[in-house]
């Protein structure tokens, strides 16, 4: 393993200044916090599993040692224990140079969590590298991290690089080669700042929307939807901050890089460092483990290879890519295809056909068996007669004879398959049971087994509870143990998205078609392409601008609704009134409403509550409006400063008065008088909102005509007033 | 080359009032004392394009502007006049005269484009790609945005809220998106981008309304979509847009080519497929699109929307406000010079006064008299004017037959012909319409002057 590494150390140190100040750290995220890999990640780290016979972890940190970075923090937290004994049994705590230092965490639920805790530990003291310990990589960091610090002397604010890589564009083939979901990016082609990401792409939206701002500062900006998310990044100090400044930022990308990206405040900025020919790959799910297995093999992420990483232990590369270890027993009838590896001490009978698969160690695998596409893991027995395709078959697992494995199947650690028993496609099986209460919060891996606790249950089974599970043995055929797990509700049709089985054809034709259609709709639904402004006819015109007011509308009842609510709270609880205000005035800010608005509401909700109120005459509904009002008053009043205020509740009135109490239509004149005493309600207004209604419709001026002879009297008086003042 | 050229020269536009009027339409706006038709058409001729249409609104202004052509143009362009009623739009004008487009491409050129790029480039892109349509592009011009006036770059984001977002593909040749606004969010379409990978959004271009049309594409559209008003916002958009799915157009296509796409679409599938997985490359994204994965009946079309981006050195402008009508004037004297066809004959010297001087960058009209101690500066003085002493011109147009009294100065302002100007006038970034007298000892600062419309 050291072999590679003094090429490496060489060429980092070309700047011996930079490395002076601090040596180069990294954070190594050993917990993906997602649930993609169970079952298998109930019983042991994801960082664990082997990959090609070698823990992920192990390519993780070999890469980031010949990357020349000295000092690695690993934070765990699911299974911290595995993880922690497994470095300190392993070479990397013994490194000359390199330092792996391990920071529990038994309450983690993200990678944001995981950054703040870092954060507080206060280890990191300059430009780290941020991975995830399922990331397998060959390229050079020389270049980015010069790009990097180079960047950072002329700008404070770019506190990220983040690595892409060039693939196919169309999400067919992401979907089928690391079975991530498409990527759209945008980047300034020349500073090669990132723009926009959009990972979680929303096949309902056919399109993407880019600020106009984004555009009017950068008079040429690429969209890229044949990038690759290679998850290294390099961050700045700051980036742990931030982290910290904002709680809830969890996800790396989907809070922390779109937070940055929307955020014009801070104007902190994010590049990117495109790689071209070296390798670089995150296995995120059952499908990019596959695929990254057969890169592996195929000595895509040479130097770390199998052969070279273990080093000393004889593997040898034979011809078409076949990985032999020095004592594997095999039949001579036994025929190996290409692109296989067998590990020491497995065992092969007569007639077997294994090809593109990985077994691991210390197997017995019987006669006649096919396997295709697999992985198996150590310690596995399979007995004659048995058949796989594109599974993964974890340690100890029993395959009795004449057992079938249909694509994409997951056996867990320890299972038993019952004779001649056909596993159908895409199950998951573990001696565990299921979850039965998925974690509504899918940011939750393993949160139902911390750190130890899946070793010590998978311990128990092995003895104690092992006698109750043959009950269940049916699932799994004659002497099979285990459970098939249910795939959840509307799950099921993803389950080909990330299983480790290729993608039937049926399926991926389906692919391209439901992408068709939704382009279809698209594209007769005037509306959404004329939204971008490319079509402008007037039907579309309007379209937009009712959403807009839909919207609107909704917001505004609902606001009524929570000032109502508050108003009773405040009638009931005998709020004071100053409170009340508060409260109301919180509200306004949070549904983002004017003072006109809060008037009209209140007024509503003060009308509503006498309307409620038992009584038997209009007289009865009059005096409980007027105590209502009187008590109340101050409430009101503080929301209605101007004259235009005041129309608004009168106007308020009038709709009440024709939709929903209209008890209160033969009042009116009442009220408003009422209103006018508590000087609630001045003249101006009143008078006003007269001669605003004398040029409306007819049936408009129903409420003016009843309370002409008010208007008529308040007239009077103004003139009075003013031959007075004369 | 079978390219049948439509020039689309407009009449009477409202935002060069009062400089244009019915006597004197827009497409014999003098620029340099030259009709500014003659700079398109002369470009054209140069690009041996000489089947024309010229289009213009109103039967008068087609009497002017057809004896105007066959004055100059006489045996050199073969050139018809086609009258169409004023405000049905660009799209509205070709469809009026879509019986008369009989070539194979017809190329769409607005007749107020002032360019020294040369046409015959864009036909020639056009015809490489067998596209449905080309647009050319140019950049944005140095001289400051045309049509936000004088305000300069101020306010960015409103600068660029008159020109174009335009997608392009890697190679410069597609032409992926357009939107002609920037006011609200710019929205891109994924399935375009799922088709190239990667799109290069450009701010920095700007449409020069040249377009080439494959005519049957062109008519066909124009049929359909009758509602259609505008080549630029609204054609053009659609054409972008449903380049890849293009089931509306193309109909015509034999019906043999058909049936032989059918024959190998189910072979193709599994092609395509395996093309997919392979991660093999693909010659153009057309390419792929135009390959049907389900193999089912139909095969999808698509036609390729091209762009030709002129090189950025190039000069183009079009001449659709007073803003624009000033720079083109001041860089066709200047920078642009190049521009100015031999055709555009100064005539016998104008007589100057003693101590008159002529900057550079200034045309003087033949027959057009100064008096004494004048000075005139960067500008332009058309012929037969009579022009007093003590005059100060300076970044300024004066048309033909103009008269100016004794010690007026003129300041970047534009004086429309037969005006006269008594004495000691002072205008500054004024407009003078035709006929209009303005009278002695008068100052005018930014205003517009003219004759009430009888």
């Amino acid at each position: 393993m050291g072999a590679q590494k003094k090429g490496a150390t060489a060429r980092v140190s070309e700047d011996p200044e930079e490395l002076a100040r601090h040596p180069l750290q990294a954070i190594l995220l050993a917990d993906s916090f997602t649930t993609k890999f169970r079952p298998i990640t109930l019983e042991r780290p994801k960082v664990l599993l082997p990959l090609v016979n070698i823990p992920m972890i192990n390519y993780t940190l070999a890469w980031l040692e010949s990357a020349g970075v000295e000092e690695v923090f690993v934070f765990c937290c699911a299974h911290s224990k595995q993880v922690i004994g497994y470095l300190e049994s392993s070479e990397w705590s013994s490194q000359p140079n390199f330092s792996v230092t391990t920071i529990e965490s038994h309450n983690s639920i993200s990678a944001g969590d995981a950054l703040r805790l870092i954060y507080e530990r206060n280890v990191i003291h300059g430009d780290f590298v941020l991975i995830s310990g399922d990331t397998v990589s060959n390229m050079s960091l020389t270049q980015a991290l010069q790009e990097h610090k180079d960047r950072r002397k002329k700008d404070a604010n770019a506190i990220m690089t983040m690595v892409v890589k060039q693939s196919k564009p169309s999400p067919i083939t992401q979907q089928s080669r690391l079975g991530t979901d498409e990527l759209f990016m945008a980047i300034n082609p020349v500073t090669k700042q990132l723009l926009y990401y959009e990972d979680k792409a929303e096949y309902s939206k056919g399109f993407i929307s880019l600020d106009k701002t984004l555009i009017a500062d950068n008079p040429s900006v690429i969209l890229h939807n044949d990038k690759q998310d290679c998850y290294i990044d390099i961050c700045s100090q700051e980036v742990l901050s931030l982290f910290t400044d904002n709680f809830d930022y969890q996800h790396l990308r989907r809070h922390f890089v779109k937070g940055l990206l929307v955020d014009d405040i801070m104007g902190y900025k994010i590049f990117t460092h495109e790689i071209h020919s070296s390798y670089a790959a995150r296995i995120d799910n059952f499908r990019s483990y596959d695929t990254i297995s057969k890169d592996i093999i195929q000595r895509w992420t040479y130097p770390f290879v199998p052969d070279v990483l273990c080093g000393s232990s004889a593997i040898k590369v034979e011809r078409q890519g076949t990985y032999r270890a020095s004592d594997v027993t095999l039949s001579r009838s036994a025929q190996l295809g290409s692109f296989i590896f067998i590990g020491q001490g497995t065992k092969i009978g007569n007639d077997t056909k294994i090809s593109h698969s990985v077994i691991g160690e210390r197997c017995t695998i019987g006669s006649n068996v096919t396997i295709e596409g697999s992985y198996i893991w150590n310690n596995v027995t399979i007995e004659d007669g048995c058949q796989l395709r594109n599974a993964i078959v974890c340690d100890g697992v029993i395959l009795k004879s004449g057992a079938v494995l249909q694509p994409g199947v997951i056996l867990s650690f320890k299972v038993v398959v019952g004779q001649q028993f056909v596993v159908p496609a895409y199950s998951k099986v573990s001696l565990l049971q299921q979850p039965t209460q998925q974690d509504s919060d899918e940011e939750l891996e393993y949160a139902d087994s911390t750190s130890g606790t899946g070793e010590l249950r998978s311990d128990k089974l092995n003895g104690d509870i092992a006698p109750d599970l043959s009950e269940t043995a049916s699932e799994l055929g004659t002497g099979g143990v285990g459970y098939i797990w249910k795939v959840f509700e509307g799950a099921y049709d993803e389950e080909w998205r990330h299983s480790v089985a290729p993608i039937p054809t049926d399926k991926l034709v389906k692919l391209m078609l439901d992408r068709d259609e939704d382009e279809e709709l698209l594209t007769q639904d005037g509306n959404v392409i004329s939204a971008s402004g490319e079509l402008k006819t007037v039907s579309d015109g309007n379209g937009s601008e009712d959403d807009d007011n839909e919207d609107s509308r909704d917001d505004y009842v609902s606001f009524e609704k929570e000032v109502e609510a508050t108003f009773l709270r405040a009638v009931h609880e005998n709020v004071k009134v100053d409170l009340a205000v508060l409260e109301v005035n919180a509200l306004r800010l949070s549904y983002n409403m004017a003072s006109v608005d809060c008037g009209g509401a209140i007024f509503y909700s003060m009308m509503k509550l006498a309307v409620e109120s038992p009584h038997n005459s209009a007289s009865e509904l009059h005096r409980n409006a007027a105590d209502i009002v009187t008590t109340w008053q101050k409430l009101l009043k503080s929301f209605l400063h101007d004259i235009d205020e005041e129309i608004e509740v009168i106007l308020k009135f009038e709709e009440m008065c024709l939709e929903s109490a209209k008890e209160f239509a033969a009042l009116f004149p009442q009220i408003l008088h009422l209103l006018y005493d508590k000087e609630i309600l001045h003249e101006d207004a009143i008078l006003r909102w007269a001669d605003e209604k004398e040029g409306a419709d007819e049936s408009d001026k129903v409420f003016l005509k009843r309370s002409e002879k008010f208007i008529q009297w308040l007239r009077e008086a103004e003139e009075e007033e003013e031959e007075e003042d004369e | 080359m079978d390219f049948q050229v439509v020039v689309l020269a407009g009449g009477n536009s409202k935002n060069l009032t009062p400089l244009v009027s019915k006597e004197l339409p827009k497409p014999l706006l003098p620029v340099a004392n030259c009709p500014v038709l003659n700079y398109v058409l002369h470009q054209l001729e140069q690009s041996n394009l000489k089947d024309l249409i010229v289009v213009v609104e109103g039967e008068d202004t087609a009497l002017l502007v057809g004896a105007w052509i066959s004055g100059t143009f006489i045996d050199r362009l073969h050139v018809e006049i086609a009258a169409v009623p004023e405000d049905i739009g660009t799209a509205g004008a070709l469809r009026a005269i879509s019986h008369h487009l009989t070539a194979k491409d017809i190329l769409v050129v607005s007749g107020d484009l002032v360019s020294d790029v040369p046409p015959g480039a864009l036909a020639a892109t056009h015809r490489r790609h067998d596209a449905a349509v080309t647009t050319m592009l140019c950049s944005i011009p140095v001289s400051g945005p045309l049509e936000s006036g004088s305000s300069g770059g101020k306010d960015k984001a409103k600068k660029l809220g008159r020109y174009n977002i335009i997608g392009l593909d890697p190679s410069k040749q597609f032409l992926l998106h357009i939107a002609t606004e920037i006011e609200k969010d710019a929205r891109i379409s994924k399935r375009i981008l799922h088709a190239v990978g990667q799109m290069e959004m450009r701010s920095d271009l700007m449409d020069a309304h040249m377009y080439a049309f494959k005519r049957s594409v062109l008519q066909e559209v124009l049929d359909i979509k009758d509602t259609f008003q505008s080549l630029k916002e609204d054609v053009l958009p659609y054409l972008v847009r449903s380049q890849l799915k293009s089931e509306a157009l193309l109909n015509r296509t034999p019906q043999g080519e058909e049936n032989s796409n059918e024959k190998v679409s189910s072979q193709n599938n599994q092609a395509f497929i395996s093309r997919i997985l392979a991660n093999a490359s693909t010659p153009s994204f057309h390419g792929l699109y135009s390959e049907n994965p389900d193999g089912s009946s139909s095969t999808r079309k698509t036609h390729k929307c091209c762009v030709y981006i002129a090189s950025s050195s190039s000069y183009c402008v079009r001449l659709n406000s007073i803003q624009a009508f000033m720079d083109i004037n001041r860089d066709v004297t200047g920078d642009a010079d190049h521009l100015l066809s031999p055709n555009n004959i100064i005539g016998p010297s104008p007589k100057l006064g003693t101590k008159t001087t002529v900057g550079p960058n200034c045309r003087l009209g033949e027959g057009s008299e100064m008096g004494d101690k004048c000075q005139v500066k960067r500008s332009i003085i058309g012929r037969h004017c009579r022009i007093g002493s003590h005059v100060k011109a300076v970044n300024s147009v004066v048309m033909n037959h103009v008269t100016i009294g004794d010690g007026c100065i003129i300041q970047g302002s534009v004086i429309c012909s037969n005006v006269q100007l008594q004495e000691r006038v002072v205008l500054k970034d004024c407009q003078v319409g035709a006929g209009f007298v303005v009278t002695a000892g008068s100052e005018y600062k930014a205003e517009s002057l003219a004759k009430k419309e009888k």
